[in-house]
Formats: structure tokens, sequence, C-alpha cells
């Protein structure tokens, strides 16, 4: 090995032969008669030394601030390393110094791609730990919430892993699609992206007059740019090449890296917590769970997108079933009075100042609420002591968990195969370092 | 899924969660204490006796105290287990009481896709100055337990003994303010702004050979001398 | 310069087709200025929220390439405007410096959002008070995160401040150098100082009740 250095120069066959009798180059397809050659011995000693490559923290096709290091021999990644906590803010840290209606702007800037699902699991969790049941309409509104949120993330996915192979359309048809999704989260919440729609006990406030027949036009156009992808990608040469056979895990792997989501499903596991551990009566919706068969990237890019059109579905039905009625359970414990309750009568000042000032304050007790988050399972876990303060507040962290397992993917595959594996994963640097 | 035929790749067995004609449904008005127990609470009993310490049941989910030598032994019996089966990680952490006194407790959530079970087994870390800070590591049983036990570490000093590359994950390697989720460490940090941006700015970003976590080291001599020299003076990466 | 009418001030640039025929005469600062307003080439350094709303600046909707900065240059020596967009915490602190260093003059930054103007919400032990603690900024964008329009503002901002650029200024490129051994631009009393809690977030140290 200690000779081996400065060999790198290697003879670059040219396809052009030369001049032909018109005067123009003449082109001869690679590899036809006459061009073909026994490979030359080149590098004899090549195998064995080994480069490293350091991809990120700020690279484009990182999905934000991850560090890979890789190993490479040739162009064969032996050893891949991944670096995470570049995005490190101390949620959980921030999360005991906090109220628990106060906690909730944290969670839309934790995962932000799927904002108001993060606001519902988290009033879910907290919901748990107060004993609460919320109202019939609240139930249906916050599965609304979830699903728009599930789309805009997939959205974002289909976006950023159509630049990283190399299409550049598809991120252009899913940003506009995520304006229209925006424009009504903004209608609902007052904010595009940082949504905190929820509050313990109920919502932020009622879909405004005229929102449900906005998302109605929503869900009539939104398939049709879904059914644009499909035609430009599903068949296409170059989207084919470059996923299917890529980062394969089986079954078994996957349950035991303890993937999720997607990511879960494209490997042959139909678990989603939907279905096995129902919250927000989604039993009660008719919705399948696509389940790939290959494990592999163009596996997960099939599951994600069928997914998308289920969430189109479960979207219809809520909106039939959309009931009259209260947002808000009506438990002084958690809802503020109302504002001209609180400004008129001395009982209900005192009650909102108190609810305000002190907080609501959950028995002592702990839960942890599973949800189905667009990167897989995501949890709240909470201890209370009984104070207005949570002593611990965990996120279990999909993406972090599917991250984990990147060394196990791109091991023996080639380096352009690494950008595509990693966008397979659909991670969030957010939610990763929290 | 058509993938398969097109591009004849194997293909796998698809994995269903739960017994067949077994529906879940929303749980509702969930006691607060009490309630249905997990039935693998008696299975641990029965097999491990007194390594189980007690159980209970708070808001519906299931609690197991373990003896925390004893923990790996217990998860491996749980996942490997038929009966069992709780083929599923789905986290791990720990909780320090705002209490001086109270133990710390190490978390493991579990899940049984099969029998769609969740268990919680909890492993007490007494605050006697004694008792140190250190537990079994499943990293063996579960290979998604590798980020989370770090993460534990990070966070909490917790030494998971059996992890075979137990470093900081989230905090860069020479972060010397401590574990930043213990409630002795302050939201903001020990040192002042200043000091704190002044040792994160001493990293040297384009560090980025250690030899302890790659497999270099074979071929150290060919490396190029200022990589040796770097290497040579305990270069780690650059976090 | 000197040698034709002075330029009108609200064009800058006077044109006279029937005296001049083929020629424009212009201030050379205004000419080069307004080159480099209407080309900043942005490196997104986009870590959290923000960067998903500087995506949606840069998709069709909102639509950068308006303003000469569809071509986004993620290498920095090839990149004007560095676009800090979202929380940055110290473990990428010296990633953003060597950033920085890396780009060529002229060169500028917009800290995009609370976090990255001020830590915003993330008061905690793991987050850059505002990067202006690690690296000169030229315009602050607020929001959480700031929506397109607010971002467009602020890269017009920038756009005005370029124009005003004058090549007397001698001062004008000179590269920032940090102390020595602190490896800090200001002193450490005045990060300290920027640091502060401020706000609703001077009540919220107390983790219990």
């Amino acid at each position: 090995m200690a000779t081996a250095t400065s060999k790198r120069t290697i003879e670059v066959a040219l396809s052009t032969t030369g001049l032909g009798p018109d005067g123009k180059p003449q082109r001869i397809p690679l590899g036809a008669e006459g061009l073909t050659r026994a490979a030359p011995a080149l590098e004899p000693e090549f195998e064995g030394e080994h480069m490293l490559i350091n991809i990120g923290p700020q690279h484009p096709a990182t999905h934000g601030v991850l560090r890979l290091v890789l190993e490479l021999d040739g162009e064969t990644v032996v050893r891949c390393i991944p670096h995470v906590g570049y995005l490190h803010c101390g949620f959980e840290k921030i999360g005991e110094y906090r109220q628990y209606n106060q906690i909730i702007p944290w969670t839309d800037r934790e995962d932000y791609l799927n904002s108001m699902g993060n606001n519902v699991a988290y009033a879910l969790g907290a919901e748990r730990l107060f004993g609460i049941e919320i109202t019939p309409r609240c139930t249906v509104l916050r599965v609304i919430a979830m699903e728009l949120s599930r789309i805009i993330s997939h959205l974002v996915w289909l976006g950023t892993t159509c630049i990283d192979i190399g299409a550049f359309t598809p991120f252009l048809w899913s940003f506009q699609e995520r304006e229209n999704v925006y424009n009504l989260l903004e209608r609902w919440t007052g904010a595009r992206l940082t949504t905190s729609g929820t509050r313990v006990g109920g919502m932020i406030a009622d879909v405004p007059e005229g929102w449900t027949d906005q998302l109605r036009h929503f869900i009539a156009t939104f398939p049709k740019t879904l059914d644009q992808v499909d035609r430009m990608l599903n068949k296409n040469a170059i989207w084919v090449g470059r996923t299917v056979g890529l980062g394969v895990m089986t079954p078994e792997e996957a349950m035991n890296y303890g993937l999720s989501g997607p990511m879960l499903r494209a490997s042959g596991v139909a678990y989603d917590v939907r279905k096995d551990f129902p919250y927000l009566d989604y039993e009660t919706y008719d919705f399948d769970v696509p389940v790939g068969t290959n494990g592999d990237v163009y596996d997960r890019f099939l599951v994600r997108q069928e997914e998308l059109r289920q969430s189109v579905r479960i979207l219809d039905q809520a909106l039939q079933r959309l009931p009259d009625g209260p947002v808000n359970v009506d438990d002084p414990r958690v809802i503020l009075p109302s504002k001209t309750k609180a400004t008129s009568e001395m009982e209900s000042m005192i009650h909102h100042f108190k609810l305000v000032m002190e907080g609501p304050r959950p028995p002592i007790g702990e839960v942890y609420v599973p949800i189905e988050s667009p990167k897989g399972e995501k949890g709240y876990y909470f201890v209370s002591d009984g104070t207005a303060k949570p002593v611990r507040w965990r996120i279990r962290p999909p993406s972090y968990v599917n991250l984990s397992a990147i060394p196990k993917m791109v091991e023996g595959h080639l380096l352009s195969d690494v950008i595509a594996i990693n966008a397979s994963i659909d991670i969030v640097m957010g939610e990763i370092d929290r | 899924m058509t993938t398969s035929k097109e591009h004849g790749t194997p293909t796998f067995q698809v994995v269903y969660p739960g017994q067949p004609g077994d529906a879940p449904a929303t749980l509702r008005n969930i006691a607060h204490r009490g309630g249905a127990m997990n039935p693998s609470v008696d299975a641990l009993r029965a097999t491990f006796g007194a390594a189980i310490l007690r159980s209970e049941v708070v808001w519906g989910d299931t609690t197991v105290y373990v003896e925390r030598a004893k923990v790996a032994e217990i998860c491996a019996w749980l996942q490997g287990d038929p009966s069992q089966s709780y083929e599923y990680l789905v986290d791990v952490t720990a909780v320090e009481y705002r209490d001086a006194v109270r133990a710390i407790e190490v978390v493991w959530h579990l899940r049984s896709l099969k029998f769609r079970r969740f268990l919680r087994l909890k492993a007490e870390l007494p605050k006697d100055g004694k008792t140190p800070l250190a537990v079994p590591s499943v990293w063996a049983v579960w290979k998604g337990a590798d980020w989370l036990e770090r993460e534990c570490f990070d966070m909490f000093g917790i030494r998971f003994e059996g992890h075979p590359d137990l470093r900081r994950i989230l905090m860069w390697e020479q972060y010397k303010e401590g574990y930043p989720l213990r409630k002795d460490f302050p939201m903001r940090g020990r040192f002042s702004r200043s000091e704190q941006l002044k040792q994160a700015l001493a990293a040297n970003p384009e560090a980025r050979y250690s030899m302890e976590e790659l497999s270099i080291s074979d071929a150290f001599e060919d490396l190029p001398t200022d990589m040796r020299s770097r290497l040579l003076g305990g270069e780690k990466t650059g976090e | 310069m000197g040698l034709t009418v002075q330029p009108d001030p609200a064009s800058a640039v006077s044109w006279n087709p029937q005296t001049q025929e083929g020629w424009i005469t212009t201030r050379l600062d205004f000419l080069v200025n307004w080159g480099r307003a209407n080309s900043l080439w942005p490196m997104p350094f986009g870590t959290a929220c923000c960067a998903i709303e500087f995506m949606a600046s840069a998709a069709s909707k909102f639509d950068l390439a308006r303003f000469g900065m569809e071509r986004m240059s993620f290498s920095p020596r090839q990149a004007d405007v560095l676009i800090c967009a979202g929380r940055v915490p110290f473990k990428l602190a010296p990633v953003i410096r060597r950033i920085y260093q890396q780009m060529h003059q002229p060169k500028w930054v917009i800290s995009m959002g609370a976090c990255a103007s001020s830590g915003g919400m993330f008061d905690s032990y793991a987050v850059v008070q505002g990067i202006d603690t690690i690296i000169p900024v030229d315009v602050y964008v607020p929001g959480c995160p700031p929506r397109p329009e607010g971002l467009i503002y602020g890269i017009m901002m920038l756009q005005k401040k370029v124009m005003e650029e004058r090549m007397s200024n001698a001062g004008l490129r000179d590269e920032l150098m940090p102390d020595p051994t602190s490896q800090l631009y200001i002193p450490p009393s005045r990060i300290d100082e920027l640091s502060e809690p401020f706000g609703n977030s001077v009540h919220q140290t107390r983790s219990a009740p």
C-alpha cells in the first residue's frame, strides 16, 4: 500500500475518433466494433486505498445540517458515520420550564414540516395526562389538521427528493400545492408554517366561514397534481434507475432498527399507528395502508405517493362528517373563559388570570401517546409531578431513529446513491436534533 | 406493489401487526390509575421473579419496575419469546425528578406489533452517591437502541454498559458544561454566553478524522504527513 | 467623471440618443452597484423552519428569480449574500463562521427570522443568541418564520444598501479579523449584553411550579 500514490491519471477514451471526410467529427458510440479494447490494467493496487469524504453539515442534499463522513473504496461506500446535533436547541430542557399550553409553540418548530400534526399530538398527550375527552367537532377538525400537515410534509419530501435525484419540476408543483394548504392553515390559525393550532382541550379557534369550501376545492384539485407526478416519475427511466434496489431493509431489520412510518411500511411491515393504536377515531375512517414489498427507495416513494392519496380520502370523509357544536371542552381547569366574560365578570377574570399566570395542573402521572406523523411513529412522553410544568417532556423522534439506520442502508452502495437513500428517509433535522 | 415483478428483486412477506380479525378502537375515558394490566407483567414475574420489583397502570399504560442489572436479560426475553414478541423498541430515555433524593429512572418503551401491546420498563438509579449511573445496554437486542442510548448518555450522563460506541451525539465531543437534562444544569448553561461561544468557536470545523471512528488506522502509514501529525495529536471530529 | 451633464437623480443614467449615439454615461459606482444589487447570488444557510419559507420564496409563487437570485450558490466561494435561515446552535457556530470567511468580498449577510437574529424563543444552553455575535449582519428579517414577502422586503433593503455603497469608502471591503485568542469579533462583554434574556423570557427561568 505504501506505493499507492499519484496513479490517478487515467487515459480517457474519446468518443470521437477524428474528423470524417466531410470535416465533421465522427461519432462512434462507446463499445461499438473497433473501439472495444481490453480493460487496461490500471492501478493494480487500487483496492484497499480508501478515501474519506465529508458531506455536510451545510450541503444542499442533506436536507438541513446533517453531516455524513464516508469512507470510500473507489466510489463504493465502505463505511458511513453520520454526525447529528448541529441543530440541537434544547427543546426538552425548555419544556421543563414552560406550562403545558406554553409548550405548544415549540412543537411547531420541532418537526416544522408537520407543525399542525405535532400540535395535535402534543394536545392528545396532554389531554390524556389531564384526563380530558375532547368534543366530537374538535376530533374531526384535528383529523383534518393532521392529514393536511401530512400532505404538506410529504410534498416537501417529494420536492426536495426530486431535486436531489435530478428533477426540478415536481419541486415547483409540490410548492404550488403547499401554498394552497398554507392558505388554508393561515385562514384557520393565522400562520403559514408555525401554526400553534391546538390548545389543551381544544383548538386555537374554530375554522372560519367558508373554510370547508376552500378545503373541498383543494381536495378536488390536488389529485390532479399527484397524477402529474405519477406520470412524470413512476415509469421514468432515470427515476427508476436511481431508486430501485437501493437501501434495502428487510422487515426484520426494519423492526429491529426501530424504523417507523413509510420507511417501515416500504419494508413490508403494515404497521400504522392510526390502524394499530388508533386515536381521534381513525378506526372509523375508511383508508388503506400502503405497504411495499422490496424495502428500497422506490418503494418508499410509492408508499408516500399512495399515502398522499389516502390522506385526501380521509379529508373527504372528515369533511362529510364534520359535526356542529363547540370546539373546546367545557372544562374550567384548562379552557380560558371567553374574553367578554373575563372583562365583565370578576370570577371569570380571576379564573383567566390564574390560568394564564399559574397554568393548569395535571394530576401526578405519566403518559406516552403515539401518533402517525408523516415521518413515522411520533409520541410525546410527559411525566408530571402535579405542578404546572412537566418534570420531563420527551419527544420520540421518528426520523432520528430512522436516520440511525443510514450506515446500514448506504454501505456497499455508490456515493451518488447515498444522496437518494438519505433523501428517502425523509429526515427533518429540527426533529432529529431537537 | 408491482415493482417486484418488473425488476426481479426479491420480495418480502408482508408482516401484519395484531391478530387477524381484531380491530382496535380509540381509547376513551381512561382511568388515571388502575385498569387492565398488560399480561406480559405476569409472565415476567413468572420468569424473572424477584427481578421484577413492582408494576402499576397509569393512564392505561403498564409500567414495570425492574432490577437495574437484569434489564438486558429481561429485554432479550421479551423480544425473543414468542408469547411476548416485543420486536419493536420505541424509545429509551430517562427521567430525573425535581425532588433531590428521588431516584433517576431510565425508561424503555417497548411495543409488540404481534399482540398490539405497549409496555414501559423502568430501572431506578438512586441518587445516593454510591450507585453508578449505569444500566446494561439493549443494543444487542434492538439495533434501534444505538442512538437512543447515546442521546440518553449525552443528556443525562447515564452509561449504557455494553454499548459499542457510547459517545456524545447531540453536543460536541469536547462539550465541557455537563449533561444538559440533569436538574442541576441551568437552562442557559453553566458558562456565560461569551464563554460558550468562545469554546464553540474553538472547535475546528474541518477536523473530520479520528482514529476511533474510522477504520483508517490500518492505512495510517499511507496517510499524508499533515493528517498523520494531526491524528497523533489526538484530533477528534470537529464537533 | 464629469464629462457629461450631471446624472438625473431619479434614474442616475443619462442617455440621449440624439446627441450621444451609442453612449451611456453614468457614475461607475452606480453601474457597478446596479449590477451587484440585481444579481445577488445567495448562499442559503438553511437550518430550520425558515429554510422551508426560504424554499417557498424560491419556488414558483414568490419567485426569487425576479431579484436575480434564482441561482442558489451552495459553494460559499461563488456567493454574494449569506442568508442564514433558521436557528444556529453553538455546535454550528464554527461552521457558519467558516462559511462566512470562505466567501469572497463583496459579501453581505441576511439574518432571516427571529432565531438567527436574536436566538428567538430558544433562550437555552445550546443556541447562539443572534448570529451577529459570530459574523457581521447587514439585514435582519423579523418573523418566526418570516413570510416570503418579509424575506423579499429584506432583500430589497439589502439591494438599497448595495446601491448606496461608494468606492471612495476605502474601508468598505475590509475583512473583519477576529481576536486571535478568543476568535470573537466583538468583546465578550458585548456578547453577554446582547444575549441577556429580555421580555417574557426573563420570568421563565424557574422550572417549577
